[in-house]
């Protein structure tokens, strides 16, 4: 791989250190008593409230519906994906050094593995978190599930619950964006070595 | 006969023509008392804020006799919140519930009720700087500072060696200090003694009170003075910050029917302090310690409890001893507002009995002390001749002048009570250039930051003291009121009446953005270091030690916990220490419990609260939340069972079994 590429590769993986410092989803919950907004950021390695309080103001709102509690700790992909992200790393330091474009084809569709399982992993819990209801809750409707989106909004009740991307998943989109890039420019110099000689 | 229908029709004409001119005059002269002042144009819309939107200033008015603030909006003139201050409020559980019930000691016991009359926005520099406002209690002598984040009253301190705290709280420039004098002269230390001997032993005092970078007050120092009746104050800023002005009357001295044997002499003092120079004879020593008992009172915003502590020595200065201390500028007649205008030149007196305004001027007063261009003195403190301090007297100003702010354009405003209206005149040229008829007899006014540095000049509020036809009649107790006057042009313009609570006696004003970004929204629950808080529904529980049980209760939506009481018995003492779990905006819980002699609690997020209950005969009990906190509030109830003396039931409690 020509020099330029290995130092985009470089300069990716060293991109993924910012994931630990921005959430990678949101969930806004939109609601008439809520002017002042709230919601939950879900980030690699924990869940908060996008302002202090959310997130147990937001459980105590969803006993109501016989919701379990969020609880991070109680989360075990939490604990993984840090270290996943960290081995993604290395992965792509160790392929920007070698100059293998074998290594970043398979980095790049370990990120769309990775993506993935993440996301539906995510769904299943966001299924769990909206279906599996305590039976005694207060407010029961028939019928009714409280799943938020994957990605979108859905009205739930008198939230409107609106999912998305934040900032460390377009991070994430980048680092894939910019490894493509590399491919790309590689193989171009490559067709213009062939033409000179 | 022709000639007769011809008659008959002129007649008929006539008739008609009569009819109509009747029908007219009816329609006009009714059609016109329905609006009964000339609001025309696009005034409805000046004072309309959409639902949603905000005001642009707040509104802090006195409660007078309720002992409270109003907090209002401008221009909508919306009532937001009555922060209770000297005057026990069985809805907010202030001066009931056992944390609060320390606010009101005094020297004189449990005081449960005050009379304040003035606000007084903190400043920086002489402009409001929006951290706290201070308020006086008349009655029983007493100064609050209000803090502004939370709305709640923060601290009270009593002021010793004072027969009423009218002319107070009045702030220096940088809230170094408050100042206060004594509307009635008293002996001194109080004593029992004819009261016909008043010339020989009635005094009065003007205190200073410090005020510290956390807000905490002290009685720095006072000085003795003559036993007039010390009415209004206020401090000098600009060239004249270190000095402080105070009306006064009764220089006849009488004490009996004051309304006629005070209101005989031509004039009477502001008395003028150079309080730097106090502070100069304070470090030298210079002082007198005088024993007299006085409460300084304050709230722990982490404990969430209020302290009292006991104090007793107070700094006195003697003006006799302390030359330069203090000066009198005669002034007409029985003065009562003394206002100084945003320069700091002009010392304005609301002459209430004068057919002028005096004006006087500080540097002239400067030049005259430097002169001894005195009068006369009184027990040793020099009388300045009235020409060589005044500035100009502003002629034709209304009857009863009492109290006057600026716009900082220029202008002052000037309330007459006895014409009830409010007069607009130029300083410099003392001319008035306009006059607005108010409904009816004012008092104060108030334009924001209308005493400071640099008033926003936008509108002057009437604070009036007699409403009669104005609004729906309500029996004989009516309600008060304040008027919104434009005061943006050159001619002022009524927009809105408003009813208000208490008596408004004075009030400030300052923009909203000041205030809006501070205003604390929730108390963090691990901040709270009350002995009795819960931190969690785990440590809920009930203690007895003898006959007192302490129940640790926590809320949070939408049940107490515990929710099941038992073991409780006739002739125990029970404390209900409410501690709000909620970390919501917006979201208090209360508490109250059947048969309460006291009052409910209404708890804040992160805050506890107690409440004693004494239960007096066997049976079941329920207590609930008395603030809608959410769809189930219906159901945050709880029940407490009392057994006979001497009953065998254990004590126990649950919640959810």
């Amino acid at each position: 791989m020509i020099l330029k590429s290995k130092i985009i590769i470089l300069f990716a993986s060293l991109l993924l250190v910012l994931t630990f410092f921005f959430p990678l989803w949101y969930i806004d919950l939109e609601a008439p008593q809520y002017p002042e907004g709230i919601g939950l950021e879900i980030w690699l390695n924990k869940i908060t409230g996008q302002k202090p309080n959310d997130l147990e103001n937001i459980n105590g709102l969803n006993h109501y519906i016989g919701m379990k509690e969020i609880s991070p700790d109680a989360i075990p992909e939490l604990k993984i994906m840090p270290f996943i992200l960290i081995g993604m790393m290395i992965f792509g330091l160790v392929t920007g050094i070698i100059g293998k474009r074998i290594f970043v084809y398979v980095w790049i569709i370990l990120f769309i593995l990775l993506a993935a399982v993440g996301l539906y992993d995510f769904y299943l819990w966001e299924y769990d978190y909206g279906h599996n209801l305590n039976p005694l809750a207060a407010i029961k409707i028939p019928g009714m599930a409280y799943q938020p989106p994957l990605i979108g909004s859905k009205m739930l009740l008198n939230f409107n619950a609106i999912s998305m991307p934040d900032i460390s998943f377009y991070i994430l989109v980048l680092v894939v964006g910019l490894s493509i890039i590399s491919l790309l420019l590689d193989k171009k110099s490559e067709k213009v070595k062939v033409k000179n000689e | 006969m022709e000639g007769g229908i011809l008659m008959n029709s002129k007649y008929l004409k006539a008739i008609l023509i009569a009819i109509a001119v009747v029908a007219l005059f009816v329609i006009f002269h009714y059609g016109c008392q329905e609006s009964k002042d000339i609001v025309a144009g696009d005034e409805a819309g000046r004072v309309y804020v959409a639902p949603g939107n905000y005001d642009e200033f707040y509104l802090f008015t006195s409660g007078g006799f309720s002992g409270q603030i109003g907090v209002y909006g401008l221009p909508s003139g919306r009532l937001f919140r009555v922060i209770p201050v000297f005057s026990q409020d069985p809805e907010k559980s202030w001066g009931y519930s056992e944390e609060s019930k320390p606010m009101f000691n005094t020297s004189y016991g449990f005081i449960p009720w005050d009379d304040s009359h003035h606000p007084e926005l903190s400043q920086t520099d002489g402009v409001p700087d929006g951290r706290w406002i201070f308020i006086n209690a008349n009655n029983t002598p007493r100064v609050a500072r209000v803090d502004l984040t939370t709305f709640k009253t923060a601290e009270i301190i009593e002021i010793p060696n004072s027969g009423g705290n009218h002319g107070s709280p009045f702030i220096t420039q940088n809230t170094e200090y408050i100042v206060a004098s004594t509307r009635f002269s008293v002996p001194i230390p109080n004593k029992d003694v004819p009261i016909n001997s008043y010339k020989e032993n009635f005094k009065g005092t003007l205190t200073f009170i410090k005020c510290a970078n956390n807000g905490a007050m002290n009685i720095e120092f006072q000085i003795l003075v003559p036993g007039f009746n010390y009415d209004l104050a206020h401090s000098g800023k600009g060239p004249s910050h270190g000095w402080a002005f105070f009306t006064s009357y009764n220089t006849e001295q009488a004490n009996t029917l004051l309304e006629v044997n005070a209101s005989q002499n031509d004039k009477d003092f502001i008395a003028a302090v150079n309080w730097k120079k106090a502070e100069e004879y304070l470090s030298q020593g210079k002082f007198k310690t005088f024993k007299s008992t006085y409460f300084r009172n304050y709230f722990d915003e982490k404990k969430h409890m209020a302290f009292s502590e006991k104090r007793s020595d107070v700094k006195v200065l003697i003006p006799e001893e302390c030359p330069g201390l203090i000066y009198y500028l005669p002034t007409p007649k029985s003065p009562h507002g003394v206002d100084v205008d945003p320069s700091g030149e002009y010392i304005v007196a609301g002459g209430k009995l004068a057919t002028v305004i005096p004006v006087h001027s500080f540097s002239k007063m400067l030049k005259a002390i430097e002169n001894e261009e005195y009068e006369t003195t009184v027990d040793g403190i020099p009388v300045l001749k009235y020409e060589s301090v005044m500035a100009g007297e502003v002629e034709n100003p209304g009857l009863g002048p009492l109290h006057t702010e600026f716009d900082g354009k220029g202008f002052a405003y000037t309330s007459a009570f006895i014409s009830s209206e409010i007069v607009k005149w130029e300083l410099g040229t003392w001319q008035v250039v306009d006059r607005i008829p108010t409904y009816y007899s004012i008092g104060h006014l108030c334009v924001p930051g209308g005493d400071s540095k640099k008033p926003w000049g936008k509108y002057v509020v009437a604070l009036n003291k007699i409403t009669k036809d104005r609004y729906l009649p309500t029996g004989p107790e009516l309600t008060q009121s304040a008027q919104l006057i434009d005061i943006s042009g050159d001619k002022m313009k009524l927009l809105l009446d408003f009813p208000t609570i208490g008596e408004p006696h004075y009030a400030q004003s300052l923009p909203a953005e000041l205030l809006m970004k501070n205003s604390k929204r929730i108390y963090p629950i691990e901040e709270n270091e009350n002995p009795y808080s819960v931190k969690s529904e785990k440590d809920v529980r009930v203690e007895r030690n003898g006959n007192t049980v302490h129940v640790y209760m926590s809320t949070i939506r939408t049940h107490f916990a515990p929710d099941n009481i038992e073991g409780i018995r006739v002739g125990d003492i029970v404390y209900f220490h409410v501690t709000n779990l909620e970390q919501d905006w917006d979201i208090p819980h209360g508490f109250a419990v059947k048969g309460a002699n006291n009052a409910e609690l209404l708890v804040m997020p992160g805050v506890t609260e107690t409440l004693m209950w004494q239960p007096k005969f066997e049976g079941v009990y329920p207590f609930y939340c008395t603030d809608f906190c959410s769809a189930l509030h219906q159901e945050m109830q709880g029940y407490i069972r009392v057994s006979p003396r001497g009953s065998g039931v254990e004590l126990a409690w649950h919640t959810g079994k």
